[in-house]
């Protein structure tokens, strides 16, 4: 062809390890800063993260999240839309999620509690992820602008919900009350308890395998159904959509609908699966780091799952790290993550041209 | 034009520039001598504007030496152009809208840090130019509140202002009234007084007999003809704009047309700025013949394809079309009018007609994806899909036949190809059909005209928009000239010829004709 082609693997692997090698590089400037040696903290974070069955339940269970995120961000992304409200689509679905179990926890076997509650995390989601997408395809307003806001508002009508209707009786913090267990989704150690392997306890919980599903599905939607093929279109090249008689807006609308339902399922894995009721600030950041997962998992599911386990890895070995080595407070751990965030993320392409032109010229040659 | 006693303000020698396939200037010479008018004249995509883009350096020449004042120079860049003396007025203008004129014109000529002392002396400095030159503009206005007319005199200021001797001027009365116009040449002759040598680049044969001492004519890339403006005349010029090329032969029978198939009735069509883009444009295509319509392009052609193919809604009129009536009220979109059996094969096969992400077999669906055929109950039918991309591709030579190709990787020839393979093979009753060949090569040509002339054949109606003047004569029944987003004009392809055309399409025939003159 015209143009000498780069091969696949430099830019589904090579660029993305690059650019977390040069974030490590200068976390370890960090950690020498501060008089420690990097390559024993990169030890701890390893191990911390992977080196032992708690650990790795720990880093699963972070990954949850941010595979949900991720996914969130990157269907909307193939359509050509920046959803930067996973943070505050998560924490409303998270009050569906919560809703569904307080209201039929006492009266509902789990059964018919799980589909409910997910079903509500995806309805809250995908309607706060609704407005911003109404005011994009028809009222022209910028959905990164709007999404943004409505992660603030997310957060001021959480805080209010909880301090003044939801709240149980008698507690000092702003937490519902615990929901039976018949509204809790079972751990992953107590589900292979079952089929007899034991494995050490952790937080990790079916919510995992939900999110997994949630990858195979996204998958099959996006590259093998007509919804996808008219998604794609109009994330490519929007005037071949119209011309193909595609309604670009109805397309925005409906993938943001999507979008916020997935982000919505990290009450799931947090509301269900750990906590046990409903509560302030659930969300963490999962939201934002999803855009980071996304980017790094090259908006593919497959990418995805593998970039949210490393982010996972970064939450889990970071807070492991920072207990063993006290001088590294979690504050540099959160340093350690941004960096990994800036250079896979905000400096995606610092790299990209250098290393393509560099196979463009060999395979030339 | 020999006029070789005085050095020419500008010559070029051999210029050469090709983007990608497309060869957009080919071994340009022109000389213009210093203290004239100089109009460069030619169809769009002539190479008119990249030609004025060398110069200028917005691009740089693959080939080919320029000199300016007899000297020879390297323009890398437009600030180089500006060094050399070369101001440019761009069709669309690089003003910002919601400074004064003052601040427009030292903008990237400010003369220091703070704006004051430059301010006063481009104040001194633009007085003298406007009484000089007697351009009269309001230098402490606001640019947005100025009308069209008097920006572009701020452009030419601005040029002036960085001490411009040759100016180009692009397209400069496309955005003006014919009052305004007439001013601008009143403009250009005080400007050549003054001994600035002017370059004007159009494709509107008035304003080349109304303002130039020379004028230069391309096609397709190259420059045919130097002719001194006094010693020629509009049908001459427009000939050797059109051109006489090897006539195209495609052998046809003689059209059978019956029924009418389409019939639009006044169309009209706003864009986004509210200019009138199709004017009452009315026409009938009937089963079994093709229509072509004639035009120089950026005349309303696009935006009937576009009225047409449910694209973009219209302003006003009614298409009647297989039973429905399609008004501004009653609007079909793209796809519904492919419910209707029109097919589309647009104009820009990359903006358009393809997404060039998109693997081949992916592409070949693009406008019926919600095809039964395609779909199962909740996947795609990829088999079905591949399947039909195989036998298309064998059945329009598709090369390579790989339906796992990106289009973007397919050639001009073949990507057009899995376009037009895509409309005719859905059988419709109405084939749109914009620049069928553009960028194809020769052989891929004639395989295309054949396909449509039998698509014809077979009873459909056809209309077919083609910047090429002998395609549309070779292929068309009929051929309806647009011009302005008018129709200016009908003639049966029989009676057609190159410079009847030619003066149509220019508009040139009417004006005469109101003129008491003969076509």
């Amino acid at each position: 062809m015209s143009q000498p082609k780069v091969p696949v693997w430099v830019n589904l692997a090579l660029i993305p390890f690059i650019n977390i090698m040069l974030a490590f590089l200068v976390s370890a400037l960090v950690i020498l800063a501060i008089g420690e040696n990097p390559i024993e903290a990169a030890g701890y974070l390893v191990y911390g993260a992977f080196g032992y069955e708690e650990g790795i339940g720990y880093t699963l269970y972070y990954a949850t999240n941010l595979i949900f995120t991720g996914l969130a961000v990157s269907i909307a992304f193939k359509a050509g839309i920046f959803n930067i409200g996973g943070e505050g689509q998560a924490y409303i679905g998270g009050l569906g999620v919560g809703l569904a179990c307080l209201a039929f926890d006492q009266t509902m076997p789990f059964y018919v509690i799980v589909p409910l509650a997910i079903i509500g995390g995806a309805a809250f989601g995908a309607a706060w992820a609704y407005i911003p997408a109404y005011l994009s395809a028809r009222r022209g307003s910028h959905v990164v602008i709007t999404t943004i806001m409505f992660n603030f508002i997310a957060s001021s009508l959480m805080v209010y919900l909880m301090v003044n209707w939801l709240k149980q009786e008698g507690r000092m913090s702003p937490n519902s009350r615990t929901f039976e267990e018949s509204a809790w989704l079972p751990y992953m150690h107590e589900m292979l308890a079952a089929i007899g392997i034991n494995i050490e306890q952790s937080p990790l919980n079916a919510s995992f395998l939900w999110a997994l599903i949630c990858c195979v599905l996204i998958w099959g939607l996006i590259w093998h159904t007509r919804w996808g093929y008219q998604l794609r279109t109009v994330g490519t090249n929007a005037t071949a959509a119209i011309y193909a008689g595609i309604d670009n807006g109805k397309v925005t609308i409906w993938v943001m609908l999507i979008s916020g339902a997935l982000a919505g399922f990290v009450g799931l894995n947090e509301i269900m699966g750990v906590q046990h009721s409903l509560l302030l600030n659930f969300t963490a950041g999962f939201g934002f780091a999803g855009i980071a997962v996304s980017l790094m998992g090259r908006n593919h599911p497959v990418g995805i799952i593998l970039a949210a386990i490393l982010f996972g890895a970064l939450y889990q070995g970071g807070s492991e790290l920072a207990f063993e080595i006290p001088s590294i407070t979690p504050e540099i751990v959160v340093v350690i993550q941004g960096l990994v965030i800036l250079f896979s993320g905000a400096l995606e392409h610092m790299c990209k041209d250098r290393v393509e032109a560099f196979f463009t010229r060999t395979s030339a040659a | 034009m020999n006029n070789t006693t005085s050095p020419y303000a500008i010559e070029l020698r051999d210029i050469s520039k090709r983007f990608g396939a497309v060869q957009a200037n080919k071994d340009i010479c022109l000389q213009v001598p210093a203290g004239t008018v100089h109009g460069i004249i030619g169809e769009n995509g002539a190479g008119k504007s990249t030609l004025m883009s060398i110069i200028y350096g917005f691009y740089e020449a693959d080939s080919g030496d320029i000199e300016v004042g007899g000297e020879l120079v390297n323009i890398r860049t437009s600030e180089d152009a500006i060094r050399f003396g070369i101001g440019m007025v761009h069709q669309h203008f690089m003003l910002v809208e919601n400074f004064t004129v003052l601040e427009n014109v030292v903008l990237g000529a400010e003369g220091g840090a703070m704006l004051k002392g430059g301010l006063d002396a481009a104040r001194k400095e633009l007085k003298r130019l406007e009484q000089e030159y007697n351009l009269d503009v309001d230098v402490d206005a606001v640019v947005e509140d100025l009308p069209v007319g008097l920006q572009q005199r701020v452009e030419i200021l601005k040029a002036l202002y960085r001490g411009a001797k040759i100016l180009i001027l692009d397209e400069p009365t496309g955005v003006l009234t014919p009052q305004e116009a007439d001013h601008l040449f009143r403009i250009l002759q005080s400007l050549k007084e003054q001994g600035v040598t002017v370059m004007i680049i159009t494709h509107k044969l008035r304003e080349i007999m109304a303002s130039t001492d020379n004028v230069s004519v391309m096609r397709q890339g190259q420059m045919v003809a130097h002719r001194v403006t006094a010693e020629t005349d509009k049908e001459e010029l427009a000939e050797l704009m059109v051109g006489k090329k090897v006539r195209l032969v495609v052998d046809k029978e003689e059209a059978k047309p019956t029924n009418v198939a389409l019939s639009a009735k006044n169309l009209s069509w706003f864009d986004e700025q509210g200019v009138k883009r199709l004017k009452d444009v009315s026409l009938e295509l009937k089963a079994g013949e093709i229509v072509g319509i004639a035009g120089v392009s950026g005349n309303g052609q696009s935006e009937l394809l576009n009225a047409l193919s449910g694209i973009t809604p219209l302003s006003g009129g009614e298409i009647h079309f297989n039973g429905e009536v399609i008004t501004a009220k009653n609007k079909k979109n793209a796809s519904q009018m492919r419910d209707l059996k029109m097919a589309h094969v647009p104009e820009d096969r990359h903006k358009m007609g393809l997404v060039t992400g998109f693997e081949a077999y992916e592409a070949a669906i693009l406008g019926y994806h919600n095809s039964e055929a395609y779909n199962g109950k909740i996947l795609l039918d990829r088999k079905a899909m591949l399947d039909e991309c195989n036998e298309r591709m064998q059945k329009w030579d598709v090369r390579p036949a790989d339906p796992f190709l990106k289009t973007a990787n397919f050639s001009g020839g073949n990507q057009q190809k899995i376009v037009i393979a895509r409309e005719v093979e859905q059988n419709p009753d109405v084939l749109l059909i914009g620049q069928p060949t553009r960028g194809v090569d020769i052989g891929a040509i004639e395989n295309i005209h054949e396909e449509i002339v039998k698509l014809r054949d077979s009873g459909k109606a056809i209309l077919l928009v083609s910047v090429e003047l002998d395609e549309i004569m070779a292929l068309s029944d009929r051929i309806i000239v647009m011009f302005d987003g008018a129709v200016v004009g009908e003639i049966d392809a029989k009676d057609a010829d190159e410079r009847t055309l030619g003066l149509m399409m220019a508009n040139a025939l009417n004006e005469e004709e109101k003129a008491g003159g003969q076509a």
